[in-house]
């Protein structure tokens, strides 16, 4: 046994700790400094846009439709209002369809094969470039109607489904089986069940998940270029083309004016805080007095 | 076998004396007079139909996934019909995009996307990797929480907002300090020669790669958490270095599942649109130089949809929209079957 280690010398049993050691503390090094690289551009697109977007925000910015070309000042109340209407569209579509398609993986479809397609192709979907929901939207409903709010807020809720479905599936695993076996016990019907048992103690998780797919679509523009469309006016109607941060904030990115790129800072300033907000202030809301999911 | 069961059995419940008929008057009959609790339990229960329409409901929404699918499917195929007639598969193959002759050729597209989202990744994994490595397994935990925040935070930014910062800090960058130093380094390449006007390529890959690294990261920060702690601890005990141990135990466990974390970030990078269409300069070109303004299938899309005139310009747009959905279903589908195959194997393995 002992004779099967080959002979080394000190010097060579140094010289490889040495080169093992030295490797490791490269690697090391290597990886603090990786984090420190990606970590500047970070910090410097967050303080860059809190810096930029506050000292371009007035109250004008929150009361003013867009000013025309050449003249200064001017808002995007018209934007803002937009995309909360357009948020409210697709979220009234996208999170009842998933919230259902989640509660078929979880109660129904566990370990099926129809529930695995259903779960793969959600996986699938999600990962559909957002352009690409925009021209369906545009070819299912813009072609035969016209650029309207409606359009936009599908193209949007159909980026929701699938986000939904999973994360609601995956809450509904943790609540405990012993929850729903009591329930069917006392002879309470399984829609039932489902509705006051499961459901109920998977809510604060559901509702993070929900948030989570409100604010990523909140964000997005390439849905929304050829279906809502923008608008440089008010406009409450759902079957009109309807303004959007998002579109405003590129429009007034890729023109030529200082005054415009200003707007677009604190457009994007808002429309970040806005997003934060919504979602913070649902998920305290949600929080309170409901029961903890999980075990 | 022979010895009495240790354990104490709990007492019955039914007393047996209880098992004997009763004495006195018989118990009211069920038939007659069902108590309350039993009727508010019988009409509780008698919703057969109702169960029937909850499960068919969330049946039918789970199905409705399967048929946003397809109808994204068909009304792509549907409205790239013209396009698909007139060009068949040399669409994919020319490269003249001259939409004033009605002559339409993806390449240039294709190699935008393909190049830009490769630089990106290029540029991207290592990183990724190393903050997933240095997040687990280097960093003292108090910077733990900050630092997954702060990439969690990254995540959620829009790509718009992307798009306005690269325009206004980071193609001036790119024009003035970067990229002379790269001319002179590695100008004998090739791909790196003036004129360098900020927007093009290397600028819109840099986006990409800022844009992927969260998921490429977080994703395989989850693969790299899910190896048992065993395959360390095996390593640590052998006198493995820290590097070995993550070398030997942890990324060779991994590897699967990181891969799949850089095709998801793939995926992201080929369909992303806002930010890059933004700083890559929009022009249809197939060169090697690197600052040069190139153009992808999305941005495409996005730059050219609205003010597309005619029938044959919009389908040919939607072909590449087609062209677009395909691939990115592909790539997903492949990374989504290597994370589940990990993770899977992963769960059952600790159970």
């Amino acid at each position: 046994m002992i004779s099967a280690l080959p002979e080394r010398s000190a010097h060579i049993e140094r010289a490889i700790r040495m080169r093992r050691s030295f490797t490791n503390h490269l690697v090391t090094g290597l990886a603090i400094l990786s984090t420190a690289v990606v970590l500047v551009p970070l910090v410097a697109i967050l303080g860059y846009l809190i810096y930029k977007g506050a000292s371009s925000l007035n109250l004008n910015f929150f009361t003013k439709v867009p000013a025309p070309v050449g003249e200064p000042g001017g808002g995007m109340a018209n934007s803002i209002v937009g995309s909360g209407i357009i948020l409210a569209v697709a979220s009234a579509i996208g999170i009842p369809l998933g919230i259902a398609g989640g509660v078929y993986l979880a109660e129904y479809g566990r370990g099926g094969l129809m529930g695995n397609a259903v779960r793969f192709t959600a996986d699938v979907l999600n990962g559909v470039p957002s352009i690409v929901m925009g021209i369906a939207a545009y070819g299912l409903i813009v072609v035969h109607y016209k650029f309207s709010a409606l359009a936009g807020g599908v193209a949007l809720a159909i980026m929701m489904v699938p986000t939904i479905t999973r994360t609601t599936e995956e809450m509904l695993a943790t609540v405990p089986h012993a929850l729903r076996e009591a329930a069917l016990g006392l002879g309470i019907p399984k829609w039932r069940t489902i509705m006051s048992v499961s459901l109920r103690t998977a809510t604060p998780g559901i509702i993070t998940g929900c948030m989570l797919a409100f604010a990523r679509v909140a964000g997005e523009t390439a849905p929304l270029l050829f279906t809502a469309f923008g608008n440089n006016f008010w406009n409450f109607k759902l079957t009109q083309p309807m303004a959007a941060l998002p579109l405003q904030i590129y429009v007034y990115a890729l023109s030529p004016y200082d005054e415009w790129h200003r707007l677009a800072w604190a457009g994007a300033l808002v429309l970040i805080v806005l997003i934060m907000l919504s979602v913070t202030l649902v998920r305290l809301y949600a929080n309170r007095g409901t029961i903890k999911g999980g075990h | 076998m022979t010895q009495p069961n240790p354990v104490t059995l709990p007492t019955p419940i039914v007393e047996p004396a209880g098992r004997t008929p009763p004495q006195g008057p018989p118990p009211p009959a069920e038939t007659a007079q069902p108590s309350e609790i039993r009727r508010f339990l019988r009409d509780r229960s008698s919703g057969r139909a109702a169960d029937g329409t909850f499960g068919g409901l969330m049946l039918i929404s789970a199905l409705s996934i399967f048929v946003i699918v397809a109808l994204i499917l068909w009304v792509l195929i549907h409205d790239s019909q013209l396009s698909i007639h007139a060009f068949g598969w040399k669409f994919f193959r020319t490269s003249n995009w001259d939409p004033v002759n009605g002559s339409f050729g993806a390449l240039p597209f294709i190699y935008g996307t393909v190049v830009s989202s490769f630089l990106a990744l290029l540029m991207a994994v290592p990183l990724s990797l190393a903050v997933a490595i240095f997040v687990l397994d280097i960093c003292p935990p108090a910077l733990r929480a900050p630092i997954s925040f702060l990439t969690e935070l990254l995540a959620a930014i829009p790509s718009v907002v992307y798009g306005l910062w690269a325009l206004v800090v980071l193609v001036p960058i790119m024009r003035d300090q970067v990229g002379p130093l790269l001319e002179k380094w590695f100008g004998w390449t090739g791909l790196f020669a003036e004129p360098n006007f900020g927007v093009g390529m290397l600028t819109a890959s840099v986006v990409l790669a800022i844009m992927i690294f969260p998921i490429i990261s977080s994703i395989s920060r989850d693969v790299m958490k899910a190896v048992p702690i065993h395959q360390r601890e095996a390593a640590l005990a052998l006198g493995a270095t820290r590097w070995e141990m993550l070398r030997i135990g942890v990324l060779r466990n991994a590897r699967i599942g990181i891969v799949g974390a850089v095709i998801l970030g793939l995926g992201r990078a080929l369909g992303e649109t806002i930010a890059v269409t933004m700083v890559i300069g929009n022009h249809p070109d197939i060169v090697k130089n690197l600052f040069n303004p190139a153009y992808t299938l999305a941005s495409v899309i996005a730059n050219e949809f609205t003010e597309a005139t005619g029938d044959l310009y919009v389908s040919a747009l939607i072909e590449i929209g087609l062209a677009l959905f395909l691939v990115t279903i592909v790539v997903n589908a492949i990374a989504r079957l290597l994370v589940w195959a990990v993770t899977r194997g992963n769960s059952a393995r600790t159970a």
